[in-house]
């Protein structure tokens, strides 16, 4: 094993050799080589996020024809450093009513519910984190606890505008992982196992091509559960203020930050490991590092498609955003798991051109399909008129009537 | 096998303690002057009136309990999809029979009018 090729197992074995010739029983080292792996991984993805906010604001910038962030460092490389040295020195402010220990949970939650998937994603043939038999199960749940912390930032917060960002969670997060679990069968399915490193191993060819509607659905499912545009009514700025994250402060605002920037990026690692075939590439099983090098590429190119969507696309109502996941997503993850459980266990087993190319044309005929009852469907709804036309400017301002109920 | 989820409750435990740990040294370094106008509830400027906790749509509600019958139901799938290169072409048209009255559930629910935003 060499240093170049494969240099994390090589250190691992260095490490586990030197302790023991200091005499210490195998378990202890075993237990302190787990703590140090999953320190580095922790502290290395939230150190990194700050690398990712950096990208993201400079690629938005680009995108909406302004420089980004361009101040601090080389192309303002160290913009997100400055801000967080600056967020660490700032008070925390609790409000008044405020209940305290939701209150102060939800952000240590939030952030480690995003990091919590990096503990089963295989990065390498050689490096991965927890080889668990339920690996997709361990990500479906863990995913669901960042909708907990949101819950529960609304709620401790006592303000009004972050009960209603968390109402929203509670139907967007909630209703978008529907289409998403029912997505994430069919690689199970094609695989024949949960266990993320047997899911990335069974994809010599990239699940993408064998259920490209799956990865579309799914990959709308992730950017609705991120919350970002055209989804993000969770924290719609012009309505809600912030959000869920109104009353935050300080770090602890900032921990939001980062578990939103951070899922972000996960959620483009996720899809890239599940659809795109990890870090199965060629030579990546006789050189471990290269596979590594094409998750990173992968990762990156989801990543990317994510931002383009996020920077171009304007908000979704709410009534759309629930009628496209309930009315339209969903059914069609239904029928897309019965026509793929069906054709693939009708078509001959194994790597032919027949079962791919079969499954590939169930897909476009169902995609086609879908369009049309999309198209014939969902015709634009026009927005209903609550108020009479609006007089501009036509005498003394009226104050508006309260609204308390929520929508 | 043991070892795997040693690994993993490790991960669990340091996921939790590293921002709760960062959150007590930002708490140590950070100022602490509060004041009742910078404590009260932000609300674009405006008094709070009445309390925080408002009553909120039902749909909220409904859609939470839809969900909950399509996910318990979909994870039900897995150890059938984990099952799947094993079973019989019997066995997939059972799961589809399944999905099917999944579905039939989801047509009921949409004609009952629930899935409407109004």
């Amino acid at each position: 094993m060499s240093f170049i090729a494969d240099p994390i197992p090589f250190i691992i074995t260095w490490l586990t050799r030197t302790m023991t010739s200091w005499g210490w029983p195998s378990e202890i080292v075993t237990v302190i080589l787990y703590v140090l792996g999953a320190l580095l991984l922790t502290v290395g993805a939230m150190v990194f996020t700050t690398m990712l906010i950096w990208a993201e604001r400079k690629i938005g910038g680009r995108f909406q024809d302004r420089p980004g962030p361009n101040r601090v460092g080389p192309w303002g490389i160290f913009q997100t450093i400055a801000d967080m040295l600056k967020i660490f020195t700032k008070e925390f402010i609790t409000p008044v009513g405020a209940d305290k220990v939701p209150y102060n949970l939800a952000p240590v939650l939030a952030v480690a519910a995003v990091l919590c998937v990096w503990a089963v994603l295989p990065f390498s043939k050689t490096v991965f984190g927890s080889n668990i038999g339920v690996g997709l199960l361990f990500l479906i749940a863990v995913g669901g606890l960042g909708e907990v912390a949101i819950i529960l930032a609304g709620f401790g917060s006592n303000n009004k505008y972050a009960l209603l960002g968390a109402f929203r969670a509670v139907a967007q997060l909630l209703s978008y992982e529907v289409p998403m679990v029912i997505v994430l069968l069919i690689p199970v399915m094609l695989t024949g196992s949960m266990g993320m490193n047997d899911i990335v191993a069974a994809q010599k060819i990239p699940f993408i091509v064998l259920a490209p509607v799956a990865g579309m659905i799914f990959f709308t499912s992730l950017i609705a559960e991120n919350g970002r545009a055209p989804f993000d009514l969770i924290e719609a700025d012009s309505e809600l203020v912030a959000g869920y994250n109104i009353e935050y402060s300080g770090l602890k605002f900032g921990f939001f930050f980062v578990a939103d920037f951070l899922h972000a990026f996960t959620s483009a690692l996720i899809f890239a490991t599940l659809f795109l075939g990890g870090w199965q590439g060629p030579g990546a099983t006789n050189i471990p590092i290269l596979g590594f090098i094409y998750l990173l590429i992968k990762t990156a190119l989801v990543y990317f498609v994510m931002l383009a969507l996020r920077f171009s696309l304007p908000r979704f109502r709410i009534d759309q955003m629930m009628n496209l996941n309930w009315k339209f997503l969903t059914p069609l993850a239904l029928f897309t798991f019965m026509t793929t459980a069906v054709v693939n266990k009708v078509l001959p087993a194994g790597e032919n051109l027949l079962r791919i190319g079969g499954l590939l044309a169930v897909n476009v005929v169902l995609w086609l399909i879908a369009n049309w009852a999309m198209s014939s469907y969902m015709v634009r709804i026009p927005r209903p008129v609550v108020s009479g036309p609006r007089p501009v400017a036509v005498g003394e301002k009226k104050q508006a009537p309260k609204e308390e109920v929520a929508s | 096998m043991a070892h795997e989820w040693l690994y993993l409750g490790i991960f669990l435990m340091l996921a939790l303690a590293v921002p709760a740990l960062a959150l007590i040294i930002a708490g140590l370094l950070s100022p602490k002057k509060p004041n009742t106008i910078k404590n009260s509830t932000y609300e674009c400027g405006m008094e709070t009136v009445g309390s925080s906790w408002i009553q909120f749509k039902v749909q909220y509600y409904i859609y939470g309990l839809v969900f909950l019958i399509f996910d318990v139901e979909t994870v039900l799938l897995y150890p059938w999809a984990v099952a799947y290169n094993r079973v019989s072409l019997f066995g997939t048209l059972e799961a589809v029979l399944f999905v099917l009255i999944l579905t039939g559930g989801l047509w009921y629910v949409w004609r009952k009018g629930v899935l409407e935003w109004a």
